[in-house]
């Protein structure tokens, strides 16, 4: 019943596949192929698998679910930031090794493996939830609309490849202080959207992390695999919420007056 | 030598980043102790982002007639009354709070029309009752966890393994650890421990368990000197992917069912309504008509056969491709898209679909899915005290899969994500009064324990020429697949002990290539002591119980039997000489208004 | 939060990266979709200006070039060629008086061209175009240094909804001339021309390209905390969601059209083309 292509006995007989993966440390490494079977069904986190399993046991690579929920196996493939978990074979070109390379924006640990505690260190600057004075105990109301903005930004997975994209700290490691980047604007978004939320972090996301930065060439957008319009629908709302506070002379007036 | 290893010191240390480990670190911290948790994985990563369904507690936000005994009955009913009935009961009671708690640090649940969380229908409960998010709690739940805990400003010690538990006499005085990317050594040293290292689906071949699943929690507590609590319960979550080969195992959510969904045979059939057991039969329905009628009206009609519990749909699915009536890829078909309108189903399964798309270029809202039984959870665990997590070693604690009793004999879908916050919650209040009572007479670490546990450690890189970890891993697989999965044989059993144990004697001679640095070949070295340990321990136990219950089918005792297996426990536990012991254990019965609650069709 | 990082001696600077030389590896044409763009735009450039400087040949009666609306000099129907008699039609404003000699279309573009450039979507890709700022995703930038859109004169697209609003002005008088491009040259109605569909083409497309605007969005409905206390603004800002999901395309349609739209009527208006159709 389900035979579409690609799930045909035919499609999946094996053949040879080759891999260039970098592999090194800190100090330094390079692109080395390996040559291993593989078909069409397999994605090429498998493929790097087998590698590990048959031709090089201490290649390192983060993975967990390998179902492209928890977002560990990040990687740039024929330099594209992408999940090898969700990297199918059969999208590739055949017959051509497929380049395999760790995120290019973060330090290296070793091989595959990136240094991400960048992001980790961003996560901490986050203001919390805080429940607003209208609601401030659980449960809560709130509406199915109301939440669904939030909802979207939500789905993030946390794969840093948005992070990893993104040219303002990917081709300037100087702007890394001041930056959080697109997974964190989203994170900021769906707080400031979140129908219970009583903090306001908009300033604080003009003038310390960096979404000034942001000239909305939307890469974060095309790589994330969970399909969030993080550029669409958390970043320019939020250069829009922060236009309301910082640059907007009508709404500033209309504010100094309504405080008056 | 062991002078010169990074030591840290804390009140509590809490082994396992998923639900139950960051709730536990939340409630130790908030108790005032000094916490840390360490992962094995990044933040965040922990197995609890792949629960897809959600978490029950019986809020009775649609259905008000539901309540904590209802779920506490469903619960026992649908562990076939092998629960500790204690746990059942504090969780149906405590999980609503716990949901509303995670409300109130950020979560997102999905809403009722009027603006409450809003709750759905899963195998063998009565209402619908569980919280969610699309499909995706999991990820929901994980992500308020881990945000509430960066926020407390709790330590949290990323891609850091622990390999033993260090103790003081029989007191638990810390842990020793590697951090996976130096290969460097760290000596954790707290006089409580909270294990809630998740469960064993590693040894299994289709499992929809990620690497992690090595039954670290299981191992340690057993070499620390704590009791395994029926070990022989794993359950085999019936809708696995099947096809392409590369994501065998891979979950698909029961809200399929939950939503609408159907298993159908090669034939066509809709072949649950053949299934349906005795035990189940009053509150089944038995025809497709009254099935269908159920998801609109629940309170005139019976629940579709499809909604089982797990262990039950399991076993039919099983036989029906055994018969000979299978997919083509060996399992069996799940049909929503039949049923449910394309938007509906992206709207109400959004991963499935992705999912779907993605891995096996299946559009379920166009075909069917081919579906086949996955090594999912195991009941079994940790021996602890209801009210607060303890086990009999003192100081330690477990929490989540890891602990054992909660259960029964099968987990009904959606009780383990309530099984995380609440009993996270108590082992982590329960180990940080334990820390907080000893005042100054705090357990210490010996340096000869820790020197152990560096040597052990580093053991795989002083031998050349030795086994791959990585084919040992894959033999075991196998071994546990044929011999020990869903449907089990007493000669069979006996094989895979037997292979087992040859496995483990090769293991001591694994060689690995490279150095400590982030090198996967040591860490799967090391954690295959783990796994090899706690495969052990089921198979032993699988052997023991000689009948066919829950998570545990027996071809040569097919029958429950409720009167001598029914009222006992199966312990394994570490004997002096380090081999495996078994014992029976009284199961303990519930109190008359509680065991009330079980009798009868309510 | 104790990261791994601090068990390795590594100080407090950061860490080398992978030591990989190329500027990207990425094998597709991804310089392909820039190099349209910048071809695209750039045609637009020259024609719009030589356009608006050309300052004739943009009024054909019922017909008025969109660069050229509304007519702000006095005696802009003297810009055809072929036709003389006294404009019907189009909305005179004459503001400027016939001692007006520069185009007027300088004045007038001012609005639209601003919208546009500092509309997200165009940002984006003259970003990527023009600036190379990124070419492309995961190609690196030829920039030593980057500071995004924080200071002058970038910090300036923080204005787009005024230009949004002033496009809507411009959306209502280009609406006006599609409106009475049904009027012949007598003002009567029941007309209908080549450049009656071309005018009304053109100002459906600006609208299109108008109410997908991200400050569109934004002002409808976006900036609300809770839609359902707004059930009309929720309406909206879904009507506008669905504009701006579609925004890129409108964007390049309207652009390109409202050139053919100028270059129809400058076509007609110089007797290039001419007969009952036109």
């Amino acid at each position: 019943m389900s035979t579409s292509a690609g799930a045909t006995g035919e499609a999946l007989a094996p053949r040879e596949l080759t891999l260039r993966i970098w592999r090194g440390d800190a100090k330094g490494g390079g692109l080395v192929d390996y040559t291993v079977e593989a078909q069409d069904g397999e994605v090429v986190l498998d493929v790097v698998h087998r590698v590990q399993a048959t031709l090089a046991g201490d290649l390192a690579v983060r993975w967990n679910c390998k179902a492209g929920k928890c977002g560990s196996c990040s990687a740039e493939l024929d330099g594209r930031p992408r999940l090898m978990c969700l990297a199918r074979l059969s999208t590739f070109e055949r017959g051509v090794p497929i380049v395999i390379t760790p995120l290019r924006t973060f330090p290296v640990i070793r091989d595959l493996v990136t240094d991400v505690s960048f992001n980790y260190r961003k996560a901490e600057q986050v203001p919390a939830f805080q429940p607003s004075a209208d609601q401030p105990v659980a449960p809560f109301r709130m509406a199915q609309v109301d939440v669904e903005r939030s909802q979207e930004m939500r789905k993030c997975i946390e794969c840093w490849l948005c992070q990893d994209t993104c040219h303002v700290i990917r081709d300037h490691d100087d702007n890394k202080p001041a930056f959080s980047g697109p997974r964190f604007f989203a994170r900021y978004a769906e707080l400031d959207m979140h129908p219970n939320d009583g903090l306001d972090r908009r300033r604080l996301m003009q003038e310390e992390r960096g979404l000034g930065l942001c000239n909305i060439t939307k890469c974060c957008t095309e790589v994330c695999p969970e399909g969030i319009k993080i550029t669409d629908n958390a970043i320019i709302p939020m250069k829009e919420r922060v236009v309301d506070v910082c640059y907007d002379p009508v709404r500033l007036l209309r504010r100094r007056r309504a405080r008056g | 030598m062991s002078a010169s290893h990074e030591r840290r010191s804390y009140d509590v240390v809490v082994i396992g980043a998923g639900g139950s480990g960051l709730r536990a670190a939340i409630a130790a911290h908030e108790a005032g102790a000094r916490t840390a948790v360490v992962c094995k994985s990044l933040l965040g990563k922990a197995h609890t982002v792949m629960a897809e369904g959600g978490i029950a507690a019986a809020m009775g936000n649609l259905y008000p007639e539901d309540n904590w005994k209802v779920h506490f009955r469903d619960t026992m009913r649908g562990g076939k009354l092998l629960n500790h009935w204690r746990m059942a009961e504090l969780h149906a009671k405590e999980a609503p709070e716990r949901v509303w708690e995670l409300e109130s640090w950020g979560a997102l649940f999905d809403r009722t029309a009027d603006g409450l969380i809003s709750q759905r229908d899963f195998g063998g409960h009565r209402y619908a009752r569980l919280a969610h998010v699309g499909d995706r709690t999991g990820l929901e739940m994980i992500r308020t966890l881990q945000q509430r805990t960066v926020s407390l400003g709790i330590d949290v010690l990323m891609e850091c393994t622990v390999t033993d538990l260090l103790r003081d006499g029989d007191r638990i005085a810390g842990a020793f650890a590697y951090w996976r990317e130096s290969g460097r050594f760290v000596v954790l040293e707290a006089p409580a421990v909270v294990l809630a290292t998740g469960g064993i689906g590693k040894s299994w071949k289709v499992t929809s368990n990620s690497w992690e699943y090595t039954g670290d929690g299981h191992a340690l507590a057993l070499r620390a000197g704590a009791a395994l609590l029926n070990m022989e319960f794993v359950q085999f979550h019936p809708t696995g992917m099947v096809w392409p080969p590369s994501v065998r195992g891979i979950l698909v959510t029961e809200s399929v069912r939950g939503d609408g969904g159907v298993l159908r045979n090669s034939e066509g059939r809709r072949f649950m309504f053949d299934y349906i057991p005795e035990f189940f039969k009053a509150e089944t329905a038995d025809s497709e008509a009254e099935a269908d009628r159920w998801y609109d009206d629940k309170r005139n009609n019976r629940r579709p056969p499809e909604l089982l519990p797990r262990d039950e749909v399991a076993r039919a699915i099983n036989n029906e491709i055994k018969e000979g009536r299978g997919s083509p890829h060996g399992g069996v078909f799940l049909d929503i898209a039949s049923r449910r309108s394309p938007d509906y189903v992206r709207k109400r399964l959004p991963s499935m679909y992705h999912q779907f798309k993605e891995l096996a270029e299946v559009d379920i809202t166009a075909e069917p899915m081919e579906i086949g039984p996955t090594c999912h959870y195991v009941m079994g665990g940790v021996e602890v005290d209801p009210d607060t997590a303890a086990s009999r070693v003192p100081g330690l604690y477990a929490a989540g899969e890891v602990a054992g009793g909660m259960h029964g004999a099968n987990r009904l879908g959606g009780n383990s994500l309530g099984d995380l916050l609440v009993f996270g919650k108590r082992a982590g209040e329960a180990a940080a009064a334990h820390a907080s009572a000893l005042g100054s007479a705090r357990p210490a670490v010996a340096d000869a324990e820790v020197d152990a546990a560096a040597l052990g450690a580093l053991a795989p890189f002083d031998t050349e020429g030795g086994e791959n970890p990585y084919s040992i891993h894959h033999e075991l697989q196998e071994a546990m697949q044929d011999l020990v999965g869903i449907i089990r044989r007493e000669h069979e059993m006996q094989i895979a002990l037997k292979t087992i144990h040859d496995l483990s004697e090769r293991s001591k001679t694994v060689s690995v290539e490279g150095n400590r640095q982030y090198n996967p070949g040591w860490n799967l070295a090391l954690d295959l002591r783990n796994m090899l340990l706690v495969s052990e321990a089921v198979a032993l136990a699988a052997l023991e119980r000689k009948e066919s219950r829950g998570g545990h089918t027996r071809d040569d005792y097919p029958m429950t039997d409720h009167d001598f297996w029914g009222k006992r426990n199966v312990i394994v536990e570490q004997l002096p000489d380090g081999g495996l012991g078994i014992r029976h254990q009284p199961l303990p019965e519930p109190p008359p208004e509680l065991a009330e609650l079980l009798e009868g069709d309510h | 939060m104790a990261a791994p990082t601090e068990a390795a001696p590594a100080g407090p600077q950061e860490r080398p990266r992978a030591a990989i030389e190329a500027r990207t590896l990425r094998r597709d044409q991804w310089w392909r979709a820039p190099a349209v763009s910048a071809v695209v735009i750039g045609a637009f450039v020259v024609y719009a200006t030589i356009a608006a400087l050309w300052n004739a040949d943009y009024y054909y009666e019922p017909y008025i070039s969109p660069f050229y609306s509304p007519c702000l000099v006095a005696g802009c129907h003297l810009s055809s060629e072929s036709y003389t008699h006294l404009r019907v039609n189009v909305p005179h404003l004459s503001v400027l008086g016939y001692w007006w000699v520069v185009s007027p279309a300088i004045l007038i573009l001012v609005f639209p061209l601003g919208f546009r450039l500092t509309c997200y979507y165009y940002r984006r890709t003259y970003y990527r175009s023009f600036w190379r700022s990124p070419p492309a995703c995961a190609v690196a930038e030829p920039h030593r240094r980057y500071s995004g859109e924080t200071r002058f004169p970038l910090v300036l697209q923080n204005v787009h909804r005024y230009f949004f609003y002033a496009g809507l002005v411009f959306n209502a008088i280009l609406t006006y001339d599609a409106v009475v491009a049904f009027r012949n040259h007598q003002g009567q109605w029941g007309h209908v021309g080549v450049g009656t569909f071309v005018l009304l083409i053109n100002a459906a497309l600006l609208w299109c390209y108008s109410l997908g605007c991200h400050s569109c969005r934004h002002l409808v409905g976006g900036r609300l905390k809770h839609f359902s206390r707004h059930p009309v603004r929720f309406k909206l800002w879904g009507v506008a969601s669905w504009f701006n999901a579609r925004h890129m395309q409108f964007a390049w349609a309207s652009l390109v059209w409202v050139a053919l739209t100028d270059l129809y009527v400058r076509l007609a208006a110089s007797g290039t083309i001419h007969g009952a159709w036109v």
